[in-house]
């Protein structure tokens, strides 16, 4: 991989970066594996969904109602997707303001997961917006600035141009462009702090989003604290997230990485494990916190009563006690378990947010249509087929011997 | 890595007093108060004078051009099923009847209740909403992007969405008939069809005076309007003889202004914007010059 020579000619360009060094018959064979074909199969339901949505809208694609505005692109795609991509976040910060050099082969996957989550939680809000060809209002002649959601959508705007910029370093490096990443490295620092304070921001906010709708949101939800919960999970989720990657990716990508890298991803992630069980712990305070402060727990008893036990139990308390267990035993696999876990429990959260506890007292409830989780499922996996190409081309996973990192 | 004890208790005490800050900011936002236009509009719906012959939900249709209804305006077996606002019915009335109403029929009729102090406003990011002067609450389509924060915002489901329109949906509401009651002497349509005085137009304090009358002259009335303090106060107010838990409303709105509830957040973020860099920079500062440190002294090694 690494001992690439610099090719001559465009065509040779071409070849040598797009094809992966193949001639395009053998490109196009060696892209039939399994998973690219369960990947064209949705792919091949969920483009026409899209391109049905765009052409009949809404009221033909979804089940949203009147009573139900918002669903399952909101929930998952923004307010999920968003969630789980704070690794890049925590990952920057981490190594280049805090020194931990030791997290430095995580950094760039984890940005590259967080820019592509935030950029398909952008299409999938677009696919969600009922004049999706408005989106740059807000932003440019038309400011809704006394709102929370003007505050997410700058902040988003912002930060996925940060990200973008955090990533440019591995780009140019896979162009041998010199003297732009030295500039790039110029600013860097700038931008990751930048970049904090922008998810700081709209993470808290995405929670803000539902202090407006008290009587809407069931009580045990409902809380002055949801932007802080919402800030403690997603760090949870981004750390979590991270691991969950890592595993996939080392599984994938394997052949990028030395032996001995093995062992060392091992290591983080045990480190990462005990920094989640840390922002678990913080998170189930917090939520406690709140559910005291409210003098919520009257509400326990019943249906949503048993859907909070759930997501606080089965997705918030059991992780924390597996995390406790994995760092106690130094099982990496162990964190992996309470990491899957704790993704699937912001996602149980954000759910609970956003439908489940939402309008809850109305007489019509919501249930996604086929087609909204369809469009959901493509949007993600186009998210992943963006990051196999990518990574299988730039120095992602591993650093070209021409480019060692600077910081 | 590694945190000891010390610098975890530090890193809650943090976080606490930072959470804090937030919450308190809320508590005391209430310096921010408005108390409405002072000569805004308002409607006052007494429900015990309603008979349910819906000529307001016919005058509100041909006003708006909201075309033909599904079931004539005499046709009351629309009073089966307790109805809400649709695309094309900005008010529809209902009918309650139980134990509860004396098994008399009671009508009450439904529609955006223009608040002081609409969350939809404060809601909306494309500035899509404002509250005019005369007291209506009025949608901008031109600049709406779609997103519904604003029905999901609206603590009375007011606002419907045009989902069946592919390319250009609007939000639709009523409109408080803004184009009548900007006329000297206007009213809303519906008003002025009412065939007994059921719901009244006037400034919304003349209108509180009335309904005060009301109350106190005939003890038959329950002891509150519907809407005086609801949310911080809305344009249309209820008086009712039944209890208004009975007849459909919500009870648990609290008197607070909705769009209160996010001024707290809103303004933590400037501190943030600034205090953040500010904290992170000197994190980087430290982390540098223990690295340069640690080259220069190798021999103590790194904890």
């Amino acid at each position: 991989m690494s001992e690439r020579t610099m090719p001559t000619t465009p065509k040779e360009w071409i070849r040598e970066n797009i094809f992966l060094g193949k001639t395009i018959g053998e490109y196009i064979k060696s892209l039939i594996t399994p998973w690219n074909i369960v990947a064209a199969a949705i792919l091949a339901v969920g483009i026409p969904v899209i391109i049905y949505r765009l052409i009949y809208g809404l009221g033909a694609a979804t089940h949203l109602s009147n009573i139900n505005p918002w669903g399952l692109w909101l929930g998952f795609d923004m307010f999920f997707g968003v969630a789980v991509a704070t690794g890049g976040f925590v990952m920057a910060v981490g190594v280049y303001i805090f020194g931990l050099k030791d997290y430095q082969p995580m950094v760039r996957p984890a940005i590259l997961t967080g820019f592509l989550g935030y950029f398909f939680a952008i299409v999938g809000l677009a696919m969600d917006l009922g004049r999706y060809y408005r989106l740059p209002y807000p932003l440019t002649f038309s400011m809704g600035t006394a709102s929370v959601l003007f505050l997410v959508a700058e902040h988003l705007a912002l930060y996925l141009t940060i990200q973008f910029i955090e990533f440019l370093p591995a780009v140019v490096e896979w162009l041998h462009l010199t003297k732009i990443r030295e500039w790039l490295y110029k600013i860097h620092i700038g931008a990751v702090i930048l970049g904090s304070v922008l998810v700081l921001g709209h993470q808290s906010a995405l929670g803000a989003v539902f202090l407006i709708m008290p009587s809407r949101l069931h009580p045990l939800w409902y809380s002055p604290y949801l932007p802080y919960l919402f800030f403690v999970s997603c760090l949870a989720g981004g750390i979590a997230m991270l691991v969950v990657e890592s595993l996939l990716s080392h599984k994938v990508f394997g052949w990028q990485v030395k032996e001995s890298d093995h062992e060392k991803i091992d290591r983080l992630t045990l480190g990462l494990g005990k920094a989640a069980g840390f922002v678990l712990f913080a998170y189930f305070a917090l939520k406690m916190l709140a559910l005291l402060h409210g003098g919520n727990w009257v509400y326990l008893k019943g249906f949503y009563g048993v859907v909070y036990l759930i997501e606080v139990i089965g997705f918030v308390l059991l992780p924390l006690y597996l995390y406790t267990m994995a760092v106690r035993r130094q099982s990496a696999t162990l964190v992996r378990v309470a990491s899957v876990l704790t993704v699937l429990g912001i996602m149980v959260n954000r759910f609970n947010v956003c439908m489940t506890a939402l309008n809850w007292d109305a007489p019509e409830r919501y249930f996604p249509s086929w087609m909204e989780i369809v469009l959901s499922l493509t949007l993600a996996t186009f998210g992943v087929i963006v990051f196999k190409w990518v990574v299988n081309r730039m120095p992602v996973l591993y650093r070209l011997p021409d480019f060692p990192d600077e910081h | 890595m590694g945190i000891d004890r010390r610098g975890f208790l530090k890193l809650m005490l943090g976080a606490g007093a930072a959470g804090a800050l937030g919450v308190a900011r809320e508590a005391k936002a209430n310096n921010e108060d408005f108390e409405g236009y002072p000569d805004s509009n308002g409607v006052l719906v007494d429900t015990s004078v309603c008979i349910g012959c819906r000529s307001c939900e016919e005058a509100c249709d041909r006003a708006n051009n909201l075309g033909k209804p599904a079931k004539y305006f005499a046709d009351n077996s629309v009073f089966e099923k307790p109805r809400r606002t649709q695309n094309n019915e900005f008010t529809v009335v209902n009918r309650f009847q139980s134990e509860a109403t004396g098994n008399k029929p009671v009508f009450v009729k439904k529609q955006c209740m223009h608040c002081n102090e609409p969350a939809c406003f404060a809601a909306c990011l494309a500035k899509a909403f404002s509250k005019s002067p005369t007291g209506a609450v009025v949608y901008n389509q031109d600049v709406c992007i779609g997103c519904r924060y604003c029905m999901q915002a609206c603590p009375f489901y007011a606002p419907t969405y045009e989902y069946d329109r592919a390319f250009t949906p609007r939000v639709r509401k009523c409109t408080f008939c803004l184009n009548r009651i900007s006329q000297p002497g206007g009213v809303p349509a519906c008003v002025e069809a009412c065939p007994t005085d059921a719901i009244l137009f006037g400034k919304r304090k003349d209108l509180l005076k009335i309904a005060q009358k009301k109350l106190a002259n005939d003890s038959s009335y329950v002891d509150h309007i519907y809407g005086q303090n609801e949310v911080g106060g809305t344009s249309w107010m209820y008086i009712s003889k039944v209890p208004f838990e009975q007849l459909g409303f919500k009870m648990d709105l609290g008197t607070t202004a909705l769009p209160k509830k996010t001024y707290g957040f809103l303004a933590t973020i400037p501190v943030l914007h600034i205090g953040l860099p500010i904290l992170l920079a000197g994190f980087y500062t430290i982390a540098k010059a223990r690295e340069k440190s640690a080259k220069e002294h190798p021999e103590e090694g790194r904890k």
